[in-house]
C-alpha cells in the first residue's frame, strides 16, 4: 500500500520542473523572469501563514476579529509580547525547551551515528533482529503509547525531570535511518582502502566517517532540535511544575482552552512567535549546512 | 570515539539530576487545573490570597491543560501514587471521579477534618449535580449555565423591540426579520451544541435527558434524547439552518466571533463569556433567559456546567488538614463574590447571592442575573443533572451526529437515533467497565 | 549489494546497545503494556480490570468508525506526501535554477519547518475559519460557494492536509535542494550536448540520481502524516465535522486520552504498530530495491 503510494509520488512530479530547466542556458530572458515569478509566488504562499501570525500578534482583540480583516501590522505590538512575555513566564519555558531540544537532539545523534554504522559496517549474529527492532520505531509516536511510556517514566522515577522529559524522545529511529542511508552511499572502495591500511574500525568511524559526515550530523542537529522543541503531549504530560515547563506547553496558559472565553488570539500569537523564533533562528543559521548535510555530495 | 557518548550522557546527566528539589518550609498542596489565560491569572491570584491568609499550607496551582488532558493526567498520577490534592474535573468528568476508588469525597474531608460547613447554603442546581445520596462529593468551583445573548444594535436596526426572544418561535420570527432587514447574516448561533441545544435544553423543558432518571439511579442508562421533542427542536434547527437564520459555527466556542463580529444577531452560550463581552463587544448588547419552546413544555431550570474540584486520596494524611481549609476557603462568601465579580461565573451560596443583590450588583449587572434567573426552581428528576459515564465520548458523539444533521446528510431522526445508538454502546461499555 | 565489513565480536554489539536499551525501554516496554491492555477491560482509574480476550478488536473490526478512520488515515497520508513531496520537488526545482538572488529565495523557503504543529494549526485556523478567516472571506467574492469546513467533511479534511503539508514542506525542500545541488553539473551540460531536452534530462538523469532522497522523503512523510500528524487534528478540526479527519492516531488519543477507555485505545495501538511493522517491512523490502544508491 505505501509502495504504491512511494512509486507514484514522484511520477505526479516529474513533469513540472521542465519550466523550471529551460532558463539553464541564457540567464536573462523571459524563463528566468518566469523562474522568479514562480518563485516568488511560491514565497508568498508559503510566507503568508506566518506574516499573517505576526499581523494578529500586533493588533487588539477587536481588530483580530474585524471584518475585513486586518492585514497590516497595527499599533498593539509591544503590549501583546510584553504581556506575552511576562505572563508565560517565558525565560524559563524558553530555557527548558532549549535544554530539552539540545539534549534530546544530541543524545540521539551520538545513539543514532554507533548503531547505524554497526548496521552496516558489521555483520554480528541477531542483526537482522537488531535492525528490526530499531527500525520498527520509525513510526510509533509518542501520542500513542503514551499511557503506557507515562508509566515506564512513572516507574524510573523520571517523572517531571529533564531525563523524563528527553531520553523517550531519543527512542526513535529516523536519526538512525538518516544515518544508514548516509552510510549506504559512501563508497565501497573508502572502507576497502582503509582496511588495507589497517584502520580499525572506531578510527574509521572517527577519522573518516565523522568529517565525511559533519554536515549531515548538523542537518540532523537542526531536524532534531526542531523535533525536541515541538514536543506537546509528552512535555504537557510528565512535567508537574511551572518551572520544568516548555514553551510549546507555556503556550497553554495564554489560550484559555476551557472554552468560555474569548480567546485573546493577539497575546497568543505574540507568544507563538516568541516559541517558534528559536527553530526558525536555528534553521536560518544553520542553512548552509542544513541543505549541504542532508546528502552531502562531496563523496 | 566511544568516549563521545559517554561524555554526553555524563553531561546531561549532570543538567537532568541537578534540578533541585524545593525546599519545604510549607506543606505543599498541589492543585491541577484547565484554566488558561486571563481564568488561569485569577486563580493564581486566588490561590495567593490562600497562600497569604494563613502560615501552614502553600498552595501550588498547575494548568495542565484543557480538561481532559488534567483529568488523565491526574488519573497517570494517581495511578503512579503521586496524585495531586486538588483537581478541576469538568462537569461531564462526574461519573468517572464518582465511581473510582481515587477520590475523597468533599463531605466526608470536611467531616474528617472537623471543618464545618453550611452545606445548607449552596444553591441547588449546583450541589444536585455533584451530590450522591444527599451528600456533596466535590467543591462547585466554576460554575455556569447558557443564555441567549443578543446584539441590541442589530434588532434595532431591523426596527425590533429592544428585548430577547423568549420563545424558539420569537427567535425564528426575529431571525427572520434581522436577516431581511440586513441587519446582520444570521439570525443565531449556537456554542457548546450538545451542552446548550440538549443537555440543557432537555431539563429546561422538564424532559428526560436518559433513562434512570438521567443516570442517577443505575448504570444501565440508555440515552432518550431522539424522542418526539429531541427531533423536534433539532429538526427545527436544521430546517433554520437550510433557511440560513441558524448558522451552526462548529463545537466548543467555536462559534463565538460570529456573534462578536456581528454576523449572528443572537448567541446562545455560556453565561461566563459575559466578563469577556463586556471587555470586547464593540456594539450595544443584552442577554435574555434559554429560549423555550413554551406550552405544553414545563418550563423547569437549565443545569450548571463548569467544573468542580475533586480532592485526591493517595497523599499523606497529614496534608488533607490544608486541603480542607482551602476548600472551606473557596466557599467563603467573600471569596464566591469576588470570583464572580473577577470572572462571571456563577457564585454558588445562598450567601454570597444575598450579598451581592444587597450592594445591588444584580441592578447594575442585570446580564449576571439571567443564568441565576434559570437556576430558581426546584430540580426535578430531568432536571437535577446528568450522570453518564463516558460522557465526554458520548458528547463527541452527539456534537458529530448533529454536524451530520446540520449539514443535511441525516434527518434529525436518523442523526439523532444514531447518537443514541452510539452513546448507549458507549454507555454500555462503561457499565461494564464499572461492574466488576 | 554487498558492503565490505569489519571484522570484529563484541565491538557491534556495544555500538547498537544504547540505541536497542532506549527502543527496549521507551518502545517495546510500552508496547507490551499496550498489548496487555489491549485485551482487559479496564476502569478509568485502572482499580477494576477484567480479561475480555479479543472482545476489544472484535469490537473495533466490527464498528464502522473505525474503518471510517483507517479510511480518513489512507485519504490523509497520501493527500500529505503527494501535496508536501510534490511541492517541495516543484519549489526545490525552481530554486536551483540559475538566476540571481537564490539564497535569498532559499532562505525563504526553508523556515515554516521550524513551526510547532500545535502552532501551525492554530495559525491556519485563523485563515481558513468560516467565520474570520481570511480566505472564506476572499473566496466569499469570487464564488457563491460556502466554505463552511465545521460542516463539510472533505472540505476540512483538504483544510488539514494543507496546513500539514505546509509544515513539512521546508522540510522536503531542504532536502530535494540537496540532492538537486549534488548533481554535478557536469553530467547535466554532457547530457544537453548530446541533445537531451530538459523533460528528458530530468527523467532520466536527475530523477534517477534523486531517488534515494524522494524514497526517504516517501518514507518520513507518510511515517509524518500516518503518525505524527497529530498537533495540527488536535487544534484544528478535533477530528470532525461528524469524523470527517478523524485518523486513527487521533482516534487512540481521542478515546484512550480524552474517552479514558484505555482497552479499546490499546488495542488500536496494537493495530497500528501491526500495520507499522508491515508498512516497514514493505519499506524495505519492496521499495528499496528500486532505489538507486550512488
Amino acid at each position: 500500500m505505501s509502495g504504491d503510494g512511494a512509486i507514484a509520488a514522484p511520477a505526479r512530479v516529474e513533469a513540472l520542473p521542465d519550466v523550471a530547466e529551460s532558463p539553464r542556458r541564457r540567464p536573462l530572458d523571459w524563463g528566468s523572469l518566469i523562474v522568479h515569478a514562480l518563485l516568488l509566488a511560491c514565497v508568498a504562499v508559503i510566507a503568508f501563514p506566518l506574516y499573517y501570525a505576526f499581523v494578529i500578534s500586533t493588533q487588539t482583540v477587536e481588530e483580530v476579529v474585524a471584518r475585513p480583516p486586518i492585514l497590516r501590522p497595527s499599533g498593539n505590538m509591544v503590549q501583546n509580547y510584553v504581556e506575552a512575555w511576562t505572563r508565560a513566564h517565558m525565560a524559563r519555558l524558553l530555557w527548558n525547551s532549549a535544554v530539552v531540544a539540545v539534549v534530546s537532539a544530541l543524545g540521539k545523534i551520538a545513539i543514532s551515528m554507533l548503531s547505524a554504522f554497526a548496521i552496516v559496517y558489521f555483520n554480528f549474529r541477531g542483526k537482522p533482529l537488531a535492525f528490526w527492532m530499531i527500525f520498527v520505531t520509525l513510526m510509533l509516536p509518542v501520542e500513542v503509547r503514551i499511557m503506557s511510556t507515562y508509566e515506564v517514566i512513572g516507574n524510573l522515577g523520571w517523572l517531571n525531570s529533564y531525563a523524563g522529559l528527553t531520553i523517550p524522545l531519543m527512542a526513535s529511529a529516523t536519526a538512525t535511518f538518516l544515518f544508514r542511508q548516509f552510510y549506504l552511499t559512501v563508497p565501497n572502495e573508502l572502507v576497502e582502502a582503509a582496511q588495507l591500511d589497517g584502520v580499525g574500525p572506531m578510527r574509521f568511524l572517527w577519522s573518516f566517517l565523522l568529517p565525511l559526515s559533519w554536515a549531515n550530523v548538523a542537518a540532523l542537529f537542526v531536524v532534531l532540535f526542531i523535533f525536541g522543541w515541538n514536543q506537546y503531549l509528552w512535555p504537557l504530560m510528565i512535567t508537574n511544575t511551572e518551572a520544568m515547563r516548555v514553551v510549546v506547553i507555556g503556550l497553554q496558559d495564554i489560550i484559555p482552552r476551557t472554552g468560555t472565553h474569548v480567546p485573546e488570539w493577539n497575546v497568543m500569537m505574540a507568544a507563538a512567535m516568541m516559541a517558534l523564533l528559536p527553530p526558525v533562528a536555528v534553521i536560518l543559521f544553520m542553512q548552509r549546512w542544513f541543505v549541504k548535510g542532508l546528502i552531502e555530495s562531496e563523496k | 570515539m566511544t568516549r563521545w557518548p559517554g561524555i554526553v550522557l555524563v553531561l546531561s546527566g549532570v543538567i537532568l539530576f541537578g534540578a533541585p528539589a524545593p525546599s519545604l518550609a510549607k506543606t505543599e498542596i498541589h492543585f491541577w487545573h484547565a484554566m488558561g489565560g486571563q481564568l488561569g491569572e485569577t486563580v493564581n491570584e486566588l490561590v495567593k490570597q490562600f497562600n497569604q491568609s494563613q502560615p501552614e499550607y502553600e498552595v501550588k496551582a498547575l494548568n495542565k491543560g484543557t480538561y481532559p488532558e488534567v483529568l488523565t493526567a491526574a488519573i497517570a498520577a494517581y495511578r503512579q501514587k503521586n496524585p495531586p490534592h486538588i483537581v478541576q474535573v469538568f462537569d461531564v468528568g462526574t461519573q468517572t471521579m464518582l465511581l473510582s476508588g481515587a477520590i475523597y469525597p468533599i463531605f466526608q474531608l470536611m467531616k474528617e477534618q472537623e471543618i464545618p460547613i453550611n452545606w445548607g447554603d449552596l444553591i441547588k442546581p449546583v450541589t444536585g449535580y455533584y451530590s450522591r445520596d444527599g451528600n456533596l462529593y466535590s467543591m462547585p468551583f466554576n460554575s455556569s449555565s447558557p443564555i441567549l445573548y443578543y446584539n441590541r444594535d442589530a434588532f434595532k436596526k431591523a426596527g425590533l423591540a429592544d428585548k430577547p426572544p423568549a420563545t424558539w418561535k420569537e427567535v425564528g420570527e426575529v431571525s427572520k426579520k434581522v436577516v431581511a432587514a440586513g441587519a446582520a447574516k444570521c439570525g443565531f448561533t449556537t456554542s457548546w451544541p450538545s451542552w446548550t441545544m440538549l443537555e440543557n435544553t432537555f431539563p429546561w423543558h422538564d424532559q428526560p435527558f436518559a433513562t434512570n432518571a438521567n443516570g442517577y439511579t443505575g448504570l444501565d442508562t440508555k440515552l432518550l434524547i431522539n424522542g418526539e421533542f429531541g427531533v423536534k427542536h433539532i429538526g427545527q434547527l436544521a430546517a433554520w439552518q437550510k433557511e440560513g437564520i441558524y448558522s451552526y459555527g462548529g463545537r466548543m466556542g467555536q462559534p463565538d466571533p460570529k456573534f462578536i463580529n456581528g454576523d449572528c444577531a443572537m448567541l446562545i452560550q455560556s453565561s461566563a463569556v459575559i466578563g469577556n463581552f463586556k471587555r470586547t463587544l464593540k456594539f450595544e448588547w443584552g442577554t435574555g433567559q434559554l429560549p423555550h419552546w413554551g406550552a405544553p413544555y414545563k418550563r423547569q431550570n437549565t443545569v450548571v456546567g463548569g467544573a468542580t474540584l475533586w480532592v485526591m486520596r493517595g497523599q499523606k494524611a497529614s496534608d488533607y488538614k490544608g486541603v480542607a481549609q482551602v476548600m472551606k476557603f473557596i466557599a467563603e462568601p467573600h471569596q464566591q463574590t469576588w470570583w464572580h465579580v473577577t470572572t462571571g461565573y456563577l457564585p454558588i451560596t445562598q450567601t454570597a447571592i444575598k450579598n451581592l443583590e444587597a450592594s445591588l450588583h444584580f441592578k447594575k449587572n442585570p446580564e449576571q442575573w439571567t443564568a441565576l434567573s434559570q437556576l430558581q426552581a426546584k430540580p426535578t428528576a430531568n432536571s437535577l443533572g446528568h450522570r453518564l459515564g463516558n460522557f465526554v465520548q458520548i458528547r463527541e458523539a452527539i456534537e458529530g451526529e448533529m454536524e451530520h444533521i446540520f449539514a443535511g446528510k441525516k434527518t434529525a431522526k436518523q442523526g439523532l437515533d444514531d447518537a443514541v445508538a452510539k452513546g448507549n454502546e458507549i454507555l454500555k461499555e462503561f457499565a461494564a467497565a464499572n461492574t466488576q | 549489494m554487498k558492503r565490505a565489513v569489519f571484522k570484529n565480536r563484541g565491538l557491534p554489539y556495544l555500538l547498537v546497545l544504547p540505541q536497542i536499551a532506549v527502543t527496549l525501554v521507551f518502545f517495546f516496554w510500552p508496547a507490551f503494556e499496550s498489548l496487555r491492555l489491549s485485551v482487559f477491560r479496564t476502569s478509568p482509574f485502572g482499580d477494576k480490570t477484567l480479561f475480555v480476550g479479543l472482545e476489544n478488536f472484535a469490537k473495533l473490526l466490527s464498528s464502522p468508525d473505525y474503518y471510517r478512520s483507517i479510511v480518513n488515515t489512507f485519504v490523509f497520508a497520501f493527500g500529505v506526501t503527494a501535496l508536501g513531496v510534490g511541492a517541495g520537488l516543484f519549489v526545490a526545482a525552481l530554486a536551483t535554477q540559475r538566476i540571481r538572488g537564490l539564497a535569498v529565495y532559499r532562505t525563504a523557503l526553508l523556515w515554516p519547518y521550524g513551526i510547532a504543529p500545535p502552532i501551525a494549526g492554530i495559525i491556519f485556523l485563523f485563515i481558513f475559519h468560516p467565520s474570520y478567516g481570511v480566505l472564506p472571506y476572499w473566496l466569499a467574492f469570487v464564488t457563491s460557494y460556502e466554505f463552511n469546513w465545521l460542516l463539510k467533511g472533505p472540505l476540512a479534511m483538504t483544510l488539514v492536509i494543507i496546513a500539514t503539508a505546509w509544515t513539512h514542506i521546508g522540510y522536503n525542500i531542504a532536502f530535494f535542494l540537496a540532492g538537486l545541488l549534488a548533481i554535478p553539473t557536469s553530467v547535466l551540460e554532457a547530457a544537453s550536448v548530446d541533445g537531451a531536452g530538459p523533460i528528458r534530462r530530468f527523467r532520466s538523469i536527475v530523477f534517477p540520481l534523486l531517488s534515494p532522497i524522494t524514497f526517504y522523503l516517501l518514507v518520513v512523510n507518510l511515517i509524518f502524516s500516518f503518525f505524527g500528524s497529530f498537533g495540527v487534528i488536535h487544534a484544528v478540526t478535533q477530528g470532525g465535522p461528524g469524523n470527517a479527519t478523524e485518523i486513527m492516531v487521533f482516534k487512540v488519543y481521542k478515546d484512550g486520552f480524552v474517552g479514558l477507555n484505555l482497552g479499546s485505545s490499546a488495542a488500536q495501538s496494537v493495530l497500528l504498530m501491526i500495520v507499522v511493522i508491515v508498512l516497514t517491512a514493505l519499506q524495505f523490502r519492496f521499495v528499496e530495491r528500486r532505489v538507486t544508491y550512488t
